[in-house]
């Protein structure tokens, strides 16, 4: 496609088509400025740009000069920003449109979008489940058909969950890939901006462009950007580890039946598939559920409704402004992460929590090097313990929560790329497998994901 | 009774780097811009914005370091240092804790009471500033400047050194020469490029514990450091002498009524929070980075008051004026290269050179050569000082060589016995009882007659010629 007439195209079936799943309340942007603003990037788009006239909808914590980037919060209700991220704006520079900002947990803190100040986003395929989180909006959204991919960020596992959930690749990119300029921060040492596609070569290519150096961030690494790789004939030569801790005794049955089918598939393939063991991921949840808030009591401390974003009522001095903005502008969920995350950094705690959590991901880390440095290229797990769960099911059982993302909060703490692939169905419900990849070797993740999708009937029952 | 009381004292000073642009983005550091212009998505934390380091910073904060003899660690961690302020857009300030810049240094300065004494320095590390808060700008409503936020920072803190207030401010004064001779900050604590709070305590002499201290805040002006600090020591010294006790607490000085009050405990901060900055990797230098900023420091005042001691024959005291601004000491040796000598260009710098600059903008308005050629015409007889004073005052005021200067001042000395004689008779005829005086043995006067010469002369007679003539005309 090079053809402005064609991109206008694009745009236009693009916002009918989003339009069509406006029941699933996974895109946040009104449909009128929706469409008038696709339109206008239609016209200006670059037609040399790889991405030329691609939809790509946006998780509502990048910051787009389109649109609004709210967080799926409150507090930055109607917030616009001055500056586009620099992911947002390497996709506007490949000529891809920014088709709409989507329904996200509250600041990326949940794993069902059921955390966001604008309601729930449903489940495509079963309207009384979740997409996953907090990227269930691009996930939704992706998963319906409306665009080809979608941005989503992660900082435990926000787009690989959603993305098992929901029966599409997510990729997380190893932590220094992309640039986090403009994606608002949450968790800093574990956030990356990931991508949501139909498949893996829609969100490899969207990675693609996405990824490289930027020297307005600090940590992210001095690299050309992600070569994408050929859909490989066999994956002769690749080692697979499966990570026995991944696979503990009560895991579900239907997940384990997807996930042994897929691991004979990539023997079958040709890949030599090892059982390795990862000795501490037990502690990965706990590790996560200290660092994160810590980082997000940080990270969210200038919401206080002096500079910008609405106030809320009471403000006779500024100790009430702060009061009453961050107890009425944040939910539930972020106020609890922002309660633990000031504890654990409270002096006199601070070495209990926080330092020994630092020690803790260190070893974690470890673990995977032990196991890549006895010859192992990527690991294989199930990426979700379930597949899509009941809204409501675990809102007010925050651990329960929590645990949806035991298999993924690993490549985070370690800096990992990861990306899930749809594997099978569990009672009609889509179910993802994981691989997870070496840092900055997303190419050979990518090239053993391409074969897999290839290989798996990701359609039929487990 | 205060003479029984020992005063203890501690810095903490912060030091705006000598940079174009702010520490973490690109925005203008520049000071008196209408307020919130120099101002991007990064210094306002603004939603997803990012910091990276200004590698100019860093390079001065380093030649800081290494100026005051720190040691300087190849990897040090940037941290967070949480706290709510309307003026701190992020809700909290990126500085540096436990893994500081630099450790371990000293500056050496001369002390009121003690000699030269030296302060330790504990640490030194990086940081930004926050924004300013102006509270008496609109009726009844706090206005925001963040024009200051993410301006760069080095903040140098002392070990409890100081014996009293004098000598505090000694120390700062010794630490702003320093760090305005190695161009790292301009340290004009009206514009708040460097700003101080101290830690005071007092004890009984001869108790080696220290007593209970507080922090003396809002001191914003050298002329105010040693006030400020005589009032909170008094202060104490009274409370403890009315058997009462001591809080560990922020004292705030106000220099209208020159008093201290408590910083009200909502003021107060409770727990920074400080954790290692997750958006910026360690700070690593390199062995190569720290040797560049070595050879980037110019000689210190410190370095080049021992060595004009030694090399001009000067007196530590004379020294320390000459080296006290490092333009005064340039210019200082540029006079002696030229040929005049070391003890009266010292003079000639320490008195007419700078009383001159103090009344211009601390400009030095004569040039270095012309000064040396001026003493050269002193030296030579061809002018008295007095004349000397005049023509310099004339070159400060038109330019000019001083030779034609003072020849068309008619300043040229007279050296010729006949003119010198006329002169001399004139005054010891218009003296007539002084002469009586004088031949009855009152010799002093022979300066008066002098004296009267030298005006009869309009200064151009050469004062030794004259004595003599008239030392020959009053003769028995």
């Amino acid at each position: 496609m090079s053809d402005p007439s064609e991109a206008l195209a694009s745009a236009k079936a693009a916002a009918d088509r989003i339009v069509n799943v406006k029941r699933l309340n996974a895109c946040l942007t009104p449909i009128k400025e929706l469409r008038k603003s696709l339109a206008a990037q239609a016209s200006t788009a670059h037609p040399s740009g790889v991405l030329y006239g691609m939809p790509v909808a946006v998780k509502d914590n990048i910051c787009t000069l389109e649109f609004t980037t709210s967080c799926g919060s409150k507090i930055l209700e109607g917030y616009r920003s001055p500056y586009d991220a620099t992911a947002a704006a390497k996709l506007k520079a490949a000529g891809a449109l920014i088709a709409g900002k989507t329904n996200c947990d509250e600041f990326g803190m949940g794993s069902s979008t059921e955390h966001s100040a604008y309601g729930r986003t449903l489940h495509p395929f079963d309207k009384t489940r979740v997409p996953g989180g907090s990227s269930g909006g691009s996930a939704a959204l992706v998963a319906a058909g409306a665009v080809p991919a979608a941005l989503g960020s992660e900082t435990g596992g926000s787009v690989r969950q959603p993305a098992s959930l929901c029966g599409v690749v997510g990729i997380k990119p190893t932590y220094g890939r992309v640039s986090r300029y403009g994606l608002v921060a949450f968790g800093s040492s574990l956030d990356q901006i990931g991508v949501l596609g139909r498949s893996v070569h829609d969100a490899a290519r969207v990675l693609s462009v996405i990824s490289g150096r930027d020297p307005k961030d600090s940590t992210c690494e001095d690299r050309d950007s992600l070569r994408l790789p050929n859909v490989p004939e066999s994956l002769q030569g690749f080692v697979i580890g499966v990570p026995k801790e991944y696979f503990p005794q009560d895991l579900d049955a239907a997940v384990r039946r997807a996930c042994d089918r897929a691991i004979r598939l990539l023997r079958e393939l040709g890949a030599a598939v090892r059982e390795v063991s990862l000795p501490h991921t037990a502690y990965a949840v706990a590790t996560y559920y200290i660092i994160a808030p810590a980082e997000a009591s940080s990270n969210l401390a200038r919401y206080d409704g002096a500079r910008y974003g609405p106030r809320f009522n009471g403000s006779e001095d500024v100790r009430a402004l702060y009061r009453t903005t961050r107890g009425d502008g944040f939910g539930p969920e972020v106020r609890r992460r922002v309660l633990v995350g000031t504890y654990v950094l409270s002096s006199g705690y601070y070495d209990a929590y926080y330092r020994k959590a630092q020690q803790m991901r260190a070893l974690i880390a470890q673990d995977f090097r032990n196991v890549f440095d006895r010859g192992v290229d990527l690991l294989f797990t199930p990426t979700t313990p379930t597949p899509a769960f009941k809204a409501g099911e675990k809102l007010n059982d925050p651990v329960a929560m929590y645990l949806s993302d035991i298999f993924t909060v690993t490549a985070n703490l370690a800096g990992l790329p990861a990306i899930s692939v749809p594997i099978g169905r569990i009672k009609g419900l889509p179910i993802g497998g994981q691989l997870i990849g070496q840092a900055f070797l997303e190419d050979e993740m990518l090239e053993a994901a391409y074969a897999l999708e290839r290989a798996v009937p990701a359609a039929e029952e487990a | 009774m205060a003479g029984a009381w020992e005063t203890v004292i501690g810095l903490e000073t912060h030091v705006q780097l000598r940079t174009v642009s702010k520490m973490f983005c690109g925005c203008s550091a520049a000071f008196g811009a209408p307020p919130n212009t120099n101002v991007c998505p990064v210094c306002l934390g603004l939603p997803g914005a990012l910091p990276v380091p200004n590698e100019h910073a860093l390079q001065l904060a380093v030649r800081a370091a290494l100026g005051l003899g720190c040691t300087v660690h190849p990897r040090s961690v940037f941290a967070r240092k949480n706290y709510f302020y309307p003026d701190l857009p992020k809700g909290y300030q990126i500085s540096q804790f436990e893994q500081p810049l630099a450790t371990a240094g000293s500056l050496s300065y001369l002390s009121p009471d003690r000699g030269i004494a030296t302060a330790t320095i504990q640490r030194l590390h990086v940081e930004e500033d926050a924004g300013k808060s102006l509270h008496d700008r609109f009726p009844k409503q706090t206005a925001i400047d963040l024009n200051r936020c993410g301006v760069p920072l080095i903040e140098i803190v002392t070990g409890p050194d100081f014996r009293s207030p004098h000598e505090a401010r000694t120390y700062l004064l010794t630490l702003k020469q320093v760090l305005e001779y190695a161009a790292i900050s301009d340290c004009d604590m009206e514009k708040g490029s460097l700003r101080v709070d101290a830690n005071v305590s007092v004890r009984r002499v001869g108790e080696t514990m220290l007593g209970t201290k507080t922090e003396v805040k809002n001191i914003n002006s050298f002329a105010y450091v040693e006030k400020a600090l005589t009032v909170e020591r008094d202060r104490q010294i009274a409370v403890l002498e009315g058997g009462g006790t001591l809080a560990p607490q922020t004292m705030l000085y106000d220099s209208k009524t020159n008093g201290v009050r408590p910083q009200r405990s909502k003021e107060e901060s409770h727990d920074y929070r400080y954790f290692p900055d997750p958006d910026l990797p360690p700070l690593v230098l390199t062995e190569q980075f720290i040797a560049e900023q070595q050879t980037l420091l110019p000689e210190l005042p410190a370095k080049k008051r021992e060595r004009f001691v030694e090399k001009y024959a000067l007196s530590v005291t004379d020294a320390a004026v000459l080296t006290a601004d490092r333009n005064v000491a340039d210019y200082y040796e540029a006079v002696v290269h030229a040929g005049a000598d070391a003890k009266t260009a010292a003079n000639w710098v320490m008195t007419e050179v700078l009383a001159d600059a103090k009344d211009h903008a601390d400009g030095l308005r004569v040039a270095a050569g012309a000064l040396a050629n001026l003493i050269g015409l002193v030296r030579g007889g061809t002018l008295s000082h007095q004349a000397a004073k005049r023509v310099f005052a004339e070159v400060a005021e038109r330019g000019g060589e001083p030779r034609n200067v003072a020849e068309a001042l008619g300043l040229v000395q007279v050296a010729d016995t006949g003119v010198l004689s006329g002169w001399v008779s004139d005054v010891l005829g218009a003296h007539t009882s002084e002469v009586m005086r004088y031949k009855q043995g009152e010799t002093k006067l022979l300066q008066f007659f002098v004296g009267q010469v030298m005006k009869a002369s309009r200064g151009k007679a050469d004062p030794k010629l004259a004595q003599r003539v008239l030392e020959e005309k009053l003769a028995p």
